[in-house]
């Protein structure tokens, strides 16, 4: 099946099975091995990457249900040779340590910060309910999330 | 130019994290050679079952598959697994089921195709004809008589008894004012990387040379392992343990998939790559605890312990994973924590049973250690109406007693335990909180102090302390480049903890330069030289001592060299600031450069000595490292859900002096998460048949972030003697300390009603039911 799509707007055109998930399109024929595979049912939240701005689970969907949209993955966070926000969240407060949780942690948090400028800690922890990590214990993830937040309100001039 | 500034003690972000923030890392899977094929494993649905038969007819003719193997196709080719620690049965472990499946994922037979997708497509026509038999699935069970044995040969589930007695203690419990008596369980745990297990083999034909990229703790011991079980010479085999997603004990081990994709791709002459999937990783990937303790302390009325006699009852699994046996017997000797108490005895009891093996997880059998003695204290001052803390106070060793010799002949390196205990109330506001607690229980509600003063044991030497195979020595290789930069190569093979950046600050001190001049490597044999690897917090206490010994070897050729260019004597040098300087005037200098020159020049200012930098040093410990300290939490039951909310939670740790604040709490938090969900959440079920009823992480209870507290930390800080950085280890004290820290909190919460124990995971249903039986009676 063919299938159109862009991704960290690049469009793209493959033809695929119509079986094949999301998640291994984008790291199989796209080769964007950024996103990761932790559980293949959608309860750890390793594969989350934005489908037309909104967070899925990849490793749920099937390529085929993302014909005609826009993906955006880790590798499309940064612009112009920047880290985006999150991402020096992540670095500036060690949300991170495997790193392995960290791609699909840091699209949730975007899907957060796209919805509400100023999360409260409660708000963040029940954002990133459904991505687990097994090495942080959370609270730098917060604060990562909190300081991207502030960086980005500054930016918007609110 | 810039003055350099000092990075150890300094909050600095990770060297490691730009790579990983933006999906360039490379994990296992992330590893992409041409033509690579891919295998999928079948498992066995049973927990002990006699196989028949098994027809691979249709698999072998489905699209895409290359070759599928069972036991009958590897029988007398290939070695098994090995367990290195000693124990008086020790069963053979195949790569692939020979005859028999002994728990629910042992792997029954290996698909190889072009993709996963057709490989599993395959393995699902794989025709296996089995005779269900009895599986035994508690430990307790299975030493009964006839109880199903596992392996027949041995006529018994009895892996090996351990036995440390000592009849002081019958004599303590014979004249103690009150012996408690007590049962408590360490339930097994999933240690659940985020990053499951994987491993990919490339066979090159001409050259005889096996690469293997897995998802790995110990590169080099794994290699030692691989070419023992495939028969290849140990020159010829290169392990690379690239980017790690986490361990956790879990990939200190050797496993069936990884010798098996070195036997395939041996076989076929293309690349095999294997990736676990969850519910393998839930199945297959080795547990942790699984110990049944019953215990008797004599006491005195005013709180002394006179002694701890214990039995334990250990679940080892079906097979022997690398350490499976030596893990309980850390929990035995390090019952009597950081108390003074004069006797102790053991007797463990380690049985087969229809699971998967046990071994390490983060704290190794530590964790249970610090269960047994913080709710040993808690018993106690309950049973005697004692604060807790007094009860604490009364038999801590004192801290003018160290190093101390305890009653089970370890050393403890230093310690001040009033003083953690001191600094974590202080921070609660211990006897505020007190009152506010009674006021509460007026108002029915049950609030909960916890306290746990652990102490653990760190950087495992000297390697006598440990199985050959896994010594307690670390390796480091530091190279000064001919620009003055500095590579270091060191043994261990950090997956998450950071040491490129702990060790970077180290060495950019030592010599005058930038964190940026130094790179780090680690994690693959054929640059680095034999290490050990990273487990039982020892990195930064063993691993970062090697790397001193060497920083100091390549600093005396420096100065040595220096010496001569600026006519001084080499112990009045210095290194600061890019510059070889006199120590009492840092102005009369010469550029490092300089001396580095001279050093790989054609013309060494030193008759006789060898051109180049660099030096290679192995540490070996003579003594273990004690971490400490007091975690304390409060916590409030709900009695009409059960449900634990934490009011706070506050962790004073002691890990000897800190390199990275940053990273020593990032260590702390993952441990606390861990030790909590063990309090709260987590437990691998198996039901009576063995069918493992935890096999996805819907039912495995992995905490996600609103079920955790926001934890206050702070630290004392007593150095360790045993290396020159005075450190002790905390990659395992958190979750070492929160566990009894929780539960002691959940108890007391409850003692208004009677509740005694309640054993972990303390879920909502287990403290609803507890509290509603508790009104009733």
């Amino acid at each position: 099946m063919r299938v159109n799509l862009t991704v960290n707007g690049q469009p793209r055109s493959d033809e695929i099975e119509p079986r094949l998930l999301l998640v291994h399109y984008l790291r199989d024929v796209a080769g964007l091995t950024g996103t990761h595979v932790g559980c293949e049912s959608t309860l750890c939240g390793a594969c989350t990457v934005l489908l037309d701005g909104k967070a899925v689970k990849s490793c749920t969907v099937l390529a085929v249900q993302a014909d005609g949209a826009s993906v955006t993955t880790v590798e499309g966070l940064a612009k112009d040779g920047k880290f985006h926000p999150i991402q020096d969240g992540f670095w500036e407060e060690h949300g991170l340590q495997c790193g392995y949780c960290t791609p699909g942690m840091m699209m949730a948090a975007v899907d957060l910060l796209s919805r509400t400028t100023n999360p409260s800690e409660d708000e963040i922890r029940h954002a990133l309910e459904g991505n687990l990590c097994r090495c942080t214990g959370y609270q730098h993830i917060i604060k990562a999330v909190q300081y991207a937040a502030e960086k980005m309100r500054a930016a918007a001039g609110r | 130019m810039a003055v350099v500034p000092k990075f150890v003690g300094e909050r600095i972000k990770r060297r490691e994290d730009p790579r990983l923030i933006s999906g360039t890392a490379t994990y296992v899977d992330d590893v992409r050679l041409p033509g690579t094929l891919s295998a999928v494993v079948l498992r066995s649905p049973y927990a002990h079952a006699r196989i028949n038969s098994i027809n691979v007819d249709a698999a072998r003719s489905a699209p895409g598959v290359v070759a599928v193997l069972t036991g009958a196709d590897l029988k007398d080719k290939v070695g098994g697994i090995p367990c290195v620690a000693p124990a008086e049965h020790i069963p053979f472990h195949p790569l692939l089921a020979q005859g028999k499946v002994r728990f629910v994922g042992e792997s029954v037979a290996v698909v190889v195709a072009s993709d996963a997708y057709k490989a599993q497509d395959a393995a699902d026509l794989i025709e296996v004809d089995y005779d269900s038999l009895d599986a035994v699935s508690d430990p307790e069970k299975a030493l009964e008589d006839g109880a199903p044995i596992l392996h027949e040969e041995f006529g018994t589930n009895l892996v090996t008894r351990a036995l440390v007695p000592n009849p002081a203690v019958d004599e303590a419990i014979a004249k103690a004012d009150k012996v408690i008596k007590f049962r408590i369980v360490n339930q097994r745990l999933a240690p659940v990387p985020m990053e499951p297990r994987g491993a990919l083999a490339d066979w090159h034909q001409a050259l005889g040379h096996l690469t293997v990229w897995t998802s790995t703790q110990i590169p080099h011991l794994l290699r030692s392992a691989l070419a023992a079980v495939l028969g290849l010479p140990e020159n010829r085999v290169r392990v690379i343990a690239p980017e790690v997603g986490g361990g956790f004990g879990a990939k200190l081990n050797f496993y069936r998939e990884e010798a098996l994709v070195g036997y395939l791709s041996r076989m076929l002459g293309k690349p095999v790559k294997w990736i676990e999937r969850r519910r393998e990783n839930l199945a297959t990937t080795t547990h942790g605890r699984g110990q049944i303790t019953y215990l008797e302390v004599p006491v005195k009325n005013d709180g002394t312990v006179l002694g701890i006699k214990a039995k334990f009852i250990c679940d080892m699994g079906a097979y022997l994973q690398l350490l499976t046996p030596a893990i309980p017997g850390f929990s035995g000797l390090m019952m009597t924590g950081c108390y003074k108490i004069p006797a102790m005895s053991f007797e463990q009891v380690m049985v087969f049973t229809n699971k998967m093996a046990t071994d390490a997880y983060r704290g190794a059998g530590r964790p249970e250690a610090a269960y047994i003695a913080e709710r040993t204290m808690d018993m106690v001052a309950g049973e005697l109406g004692l604060d807790p803390v007094e009860v604490r106070r009364r038999n801590f060793i004192p801290k003018d007693a160290f190093p101390y010799t305890t009653c089970a002949g370890l050393v403890y390196d230093s310690g001040d335990y009033n003083a953690a205990l001191n600094k974590a109330l202080e921070i609660v506001d211990y006897p505020k909180m007190r009152a506010e607690q009674a006021e509460a229980l007026k108002h029915g509600r049950y609030i909960g102090i916890g306290i746990a003063s652990y102490v653990e044991i760190c950087g495992i030497g000297p390697s006598a302390m440990l199985p050959p195979k896994v010594p307690g020595w670390e390796s480091a290789t530091v190279r000064m480049e001919p620009d003055s930069r500095v590579t270091v190569l060191t043994g261990i093979s950090p997956h998450g903890q950071g040491q490129e950046t702990t060790f970077a600050q180290m060495a950019a001190d030592a010599f005058g330069i930038d964190i940026d001049d130094v790179t780090v490597v680690h994690g693959d044999t054929a640059i680095v030289q034999y290490g050990v690897g990273t487990f039982g917090s020892r990195g930064l206490s063993v691993g970062g001592a090697a790397l001193m010994m060497s920083v100091g070897k390549v600093q005396d050729k420096l100065k040595k060299i220096a010496s001569t260019m600026m006519e001084a004597p080499p112990d009045q040098l210095t290194f600061t600031n890019r510059t070889v300087a006199l120590k009492s005037d840092a102005s009369k200098s010469i550029p490092l450069q300089a001396v580095v020159d001279a050093a790989y020049g054609w013309k060494m200012p030193i008759p006789g000595m060898e051109p180049g930098l660099d030096a290679t040093s192995v540490f070996e410990p003579t003594g273990c490292t004690f971490p400490f300290g007091t975690h304390i939490s409060v916590v409030e039951i709900d009695p009409d859900t059960g449900v634990v909310k934490f009011l706070s939670y506050v962790a004073v740790d002691d890990c000897g002096n800190i390199i990275s604040p940053l990273l020593v709490a990032g260590q702390v938090h993952g441990g606390i998460a861990q030790g909590i969900a063990q309090a709260l959440y987590e437990e691998v079920v198996y039901d009576e048949n063995g069918q493992l009823i935890t096999a996805t992480l819907m039912d495995y209870a992995a905490p996600r972030a609103q079920m955790l507290p926001r934890y206050e930390l702070a630290h004392t800080v007593t150095p360790s003697p045993l290396n020159p950085m005075g450190v002790k280890g905390v990659g395992e004290a958190g979750t070492i300390g929160s566990t009894p820290c929780v539960v002691n909190a959940v108890m007391d919460a409850l003692k208004p009603l009677g509740v005694r124990h309640i054993d972990m995971p303390l879920r909502p249903e287990k403290l609803w039911r507890a509290i509603k039986d508790a009104k009733k009676a």
